[in-house]
Order: structure tokens, then C-alpha cells, then sequence
């Protein structure tokens, strides 16, 4: 009764800069922080695994620098990786690297199988397109023709997010930075993609706004079933949000687990660190 | 076979910062057969929780295993089960309640029992059926079900707590001091509950401060001073 992932990364790595003879064996590396104090090239990511299984919201915590953006930007393709391996149990990618893909292959799973809602929306979003033009350009990557069916998925979409239709022909530029972030999710939801990365969403918005951002994620995973994986320093984001939970330091993933085992009974001593400085 | 066997459990605590490592509980023992009523007492530190947030794997277990019977996996050890494994069972088979309400914010209590029970797979009609049936029969005033638990007592807090638990109708059913600060009609309306759930073959493990209170109800006692665990007979609580 095993039951199958739908995102398996094994040994990511990423580094910025070359690497040099005190730092490049990774036997030999005795790093301090994650970067290498001869030549200067930075560990981002060492070795992490993870597995996303269908459904579920995987939460990564830890401080910044830790490494936990620039993995989600190297399974999101936005970064290249050093090494490692990654594979999407879902239709035709069963058992292929996705990481050695050609760029055509990325995109296309960029287009149909993820969706990516930035920190920043400035990063998901064209800010002086209109956020039904946001949507639609998202459905046409996915290979969608049809204009009025594509008009209808966007107002399905942006009233899902609640924001008004009459507003749907505004850029978001024009929007509160609550709106951006619900046009943003509504764009990355729009090719009904298996897995959903957030990074960092909720982070920046009054409290009301980020109840009703977390709100809506509850929401999408219980009715669309979608997996996610939710980065944020927030803990009490995490544990509104995640059902597991994994924590980095230095580009290395230190602990994981359930995420109220996580909150109530820390093994680490940075995840102590962490926890008991909540308020 | 038993539904829940505790062998030979103990669990530690280190913080790193202090430098300490503290044992809570050691060697703890004990069997329960399915549809009995476990009744935790000792003193307050005394380890009682652990033991609950333990067999809930809110805490990461150190020694011994804990066996629980699974309708899904069959015996299972809980100390060395998966993540996924664990989130499965709290989903389907085990119930953990606490004095505490922790829920997602600006949802409502009907919202609640009904998100319990979409989550487990059930369409939305009969979600809505089973949640309004769950809060009738814990006995939340109807003038409560569409508002915010924020504002709710003590009382009405553990009523919507044990609702969200039971509406899943869990195999086992965890109460952590579930009437730890309640007025005695409260605690009274309680009893009658976990009645109810006895009579309808819910496993119960709980944990309670006074010792009278359980007067009748548990079929065994685990006392943390002795660390045994002793048959009730007659309704009469064990002499100590």
C-alpha cells in the first residue's frame, strides 16, 4: 500500500561560483555557513530531498538565506540546478528527470503541470495587462485557443479570488497589494495545474488580507485536491496551512515532520530556536 | 487483540539551548480493548499529556512502541509509522481533543464541522446534514452555529471541539483534559457526551483532573503515581 508521490526531488544542489579545491569535495567541505570562505561560492542548496504527495501542503520554514526560495525557484525552472534530480509522477513524465529535460519540455510543464504564486506579484504578474489578460495568457501558453471559453475560465477564476468583474479588464497594477496576490493565485490556478509552489504569499499583507489569502489556499486544496508547497517564514502561517513541514538552515534541510510535531516538539537546535522565539 | 497497547513507552526532552535533557515519563504500560473508556489521572507534570500527544504523534516518540489497531493498515506501530501514515489516521481513525481551540480564523463553527467532514471525502450535502446533526447533539445553542468561535465560553469552545472530532467518527478518541475549567454543568453536558461515544464503540483514551468526575465511566485507570493500570469494578474507582 505504498503510496506514490507526485513530486520526488532527490539531492538537489545548487551553487553560485565554482567552487574551488577546499570546497568543490563535498566530503572534505566544512562550511561554517553555506558558502565557502577561500573562494567565496555560495551553497544554496545542498543535497535536498523532499516528496510531495497528492493533495497534501508541504510547508518549508527557515530564516532567510537558508536556501528555501531558490529551491522553489530551481523546481519552478526560474533557476538551473548544480545536480540533483526531480521527477513528476503525473500522465507522461512518469519517470523521467525533469531537470535534464530540453527547455521546450520545461516550459511545458511550467504551463501545465505547475503553477508559481511569487512573494513579489510584480513577478507573476504583467502589471500593465489586464489581470483577465494576465489569465488568458497563461491558458494560451497551456495551448488554449478558444476566446470565449477562455473569457469564461477567467471570470470563473476571478471570482473565485473575489475580486469584483467589473474590475477584470483593470491592470493590477491599479490593485491593493491583497488583489495582486489573489490575481496572481488565480493566474497560476488557471491550467488547473497538479502542483502549486507559493513562495512566501502571504508575507507583507495586514493581517485580515493574509486570513483571506490563507482562506482561499485552504480552500483550493480541498476542492481541487492540488498539491502544494508553501514557503514561508511565517510559522503561524505554517501551521494554519501545512500538513508536514520541513525546515532548512544553510541550504540543508535539518528536520521534518508533522507540523504540529514540528511546532510543539522540535528536535533541532535551530527549529528550538525558531519555535520558542514564537510569540 | 487489543486496539491500543503501550509497551514499555518513555519519552525525553532535550533543549539544546539549556544544554538539558529532561524525562517526562518512563516505562509506561498498558492495554486497552476496543470500545473500553481509559482514564488517565496524577498530578499536574506527572506526564499525562505526553502520553496522549505521544499516541497523537504531536511528539516525536523516543522508546517503546505503540501498537494501535488500524482498520486500514491492520497493527501498527505508531512510534515508527510514516508521515503520511500518521495524517491518514488523524484524518480517519483517530480523534484528539483538547481544552484548546485552534482553528482557522473568520470560519464559523457550522464551517468547521462541515470542513471535518468534506475532508474525509463527503459530498457537501451530507456534510451539511452530519455538522448541523453533530451540533444539535452536543447540544451548541443554534444562535451559535453561523457565528466566529472567538467569542465562544470555555464550555462552548470544547462542545465545538469535541463535534469537530466526533463527526469523523473516529476509532479512538484522545481527550486531553477536555473538562479542565468547565463549571460542573458543563462537565456534567461532557460526561454525557463521552457516554454517548462509549455507547456507540468509540475507544477512549482520557485524561482528567478529577478523580470523581470519571466516577463509573472508565472500564481501567492508568495512575501516573503507581504506573498501573487497574480494572474498575463495580463503578468503584481503584483504591490507592
Amino acid at each position: 500500500m505504498r503510496e506514490e508521490p507526485i513530486l520526488h526531488v532527490r539531492n538537489l544542489n545548487k551553487q553560485f561560483g565554482r567552487g574551488c579545491v577546499h570546497c568543490r569535495d563535498k566530503t572534505k567541505r566544512q562550511l561554517e555557513k553555506n558558502y565557502c570562505p577561500t573562494c567565496g561560492t555560495v551553497y544554496a542548496c545542498q543535497d535536498v530531498s523532499l516528496n510531495l504527495f497528492p493533495g497534501e501542503i508541504l510547508g518549508i520554514v527557515g530564516e532567510s538565506g537558508s536556501g528555501k526560495s531558490t529551491m522553489m525557484q530551481c523546481l519552478y525552472f526560474d533557476a538551473s540546478v548544480t545536480s540533483g534530480e526531480a521527477y513528476i509522477h503525473n500522465g507522461e513524465l512518469n519517470g523521467k528527470n525533469v531537470f535534464a529535460l530540453s527547455q521546450q519540455k520545461k516550459r511545458y510543464i511550467r504551463n501545465n503541470k505547475y503553477g508559481m504564486v511569487y512573494q513579489n506579484p510584480v513577478n507573476g504578474l504583467k502589471m500593465n495587462f489586464s489581470s483577465m489578460g494576465n489569465i488568458a495568457e497563461k491558458l494560451i501558453a497551456a495551448g488554449n485557443r478558444n476566446v470565449s471559453s477562455m473569457e469564461r475560465t477567467g471570470h470563473q477564476l476571478l471570482e473565485h479570488v473575489q475580486i469584483p468583474l467589473f474590475r477584470s479588464k483593470e491592470e493590477p497594477q491599479n490593485f491593493s497589494g491583497g488583489m495582486q496576490q489573489r490575481v496572481q493565485i488565480a493566474k497560476a490556478l488557471s491550467n488547473n495545474p497538479p502542483i502549486l509552489f507559493l513562495d512566501e504569499v502571504t508575507t507583507g499583507l495586514d493581517l485580515s488580507v493574509q486570513a483571506n489569502v490563507l482562506d482561499l489556499i485552504k480552500e483550493i486544496q480541498r476542492e481541487w485536491g492540488i498539491s502544494m508547497i508553501v514557503v514561508s517564514h511565517d510559522l503561524a502561517v505554517i501551521r494554519m496551512l501545512a500538513d508536514r513541514t520541513m525546515v532548512m538552515l544553510n541550504g540543508s534541510v535539518i528536520e521534518e515532520g508533522l507540523t504540529d510535531q514540528i511546532l510543539e516538539d522540535p528536535q533541532h537546535a535551530y527549529t528550538q530556536r525558531l519555535v520558542y522565539s514564537l510569540l | 487483540m487489543a486496539m491500543l497497547q503501550v509497551i514499555d513507552f518513555g519519552k525525553r526532552f532535550t533543549i539544546h539551548h539549556l544544554g538539558k535533557t529532561r524525562q517526562t515519563v518512563e516505562h509506561i504500560h498498558f492495554s486497552l480493548e476496543q470500545g473500553e473508556f481509559l482514564g488517565v489521572v496524577g498530578k499536574s507534570g506527572s506526564g499525562k499529556s505526553t502520553i496522549l500527544k505521544s499516541i497523537y504523534r504531536t511528539y516525536c516518540p523516543d522508546t517503546g512502541s505503540i501498537i494501535y489497531d488500524s482498520a486500514r493498515y491492520g497493527l501498527i506501530d505508531l512510534t515508527h509509522a510514516t508521515e503520511r501514515e500518521i495524517l491518514y489516521l488523524r484524518k480517519h481513525e483517530i480523534g484528539y481533543v483538547s481544552q484548546f481551540l485552534n482553528v482557522m480564523p473568520r470560519t464559523t463553527s457550522r464551517e468547521l464541522v462541515e470542513k471535518a467532514l468534506l475532508e474525509m471525502g463527503a459530498t457537501e450535502a451530507d456534510a451539511k446534514l452530519e455538522a448541523e446533526k453533530a451540533l444539535t447533539h452536543f447540544e451548541l445553542d443554534q444562535k451559535l452555529w453561523d457565528n466566529y468561535p472567538n467569542t465562544f465560553s470555555g464550555g462552548e469552545k470544547l462542545r465545538l471541539n469535541i463535534a469537530m472530532a466526533t463527526v469523523k467518527k473516529p476509532r479512538l478518541l484522545l481527550l486531553d483534559e477536555p473538562t479542565a475549567s468547565l463549571d460542573q454543568q458543563s462537565k456534567i453536558k461532557v460526561r454525557e457526551i463521552i457516554e454517548k461515544l462509549k455507547a456507540s464503540g468509540t475507544t477512549l483514551v482520557g485524561i482528567f483532573h478529577d478523580i470523581e468526575f470519571m466516577d463509573g465511566l472508565c472500564d481501567h485507570v492508568f495512575d501516573m503515581q503507581f504506573r498501573s493500570d487497574k480494572a474498575v469494578k463495580e463503578g468503584v474507582i481503584h483504591e490507592s
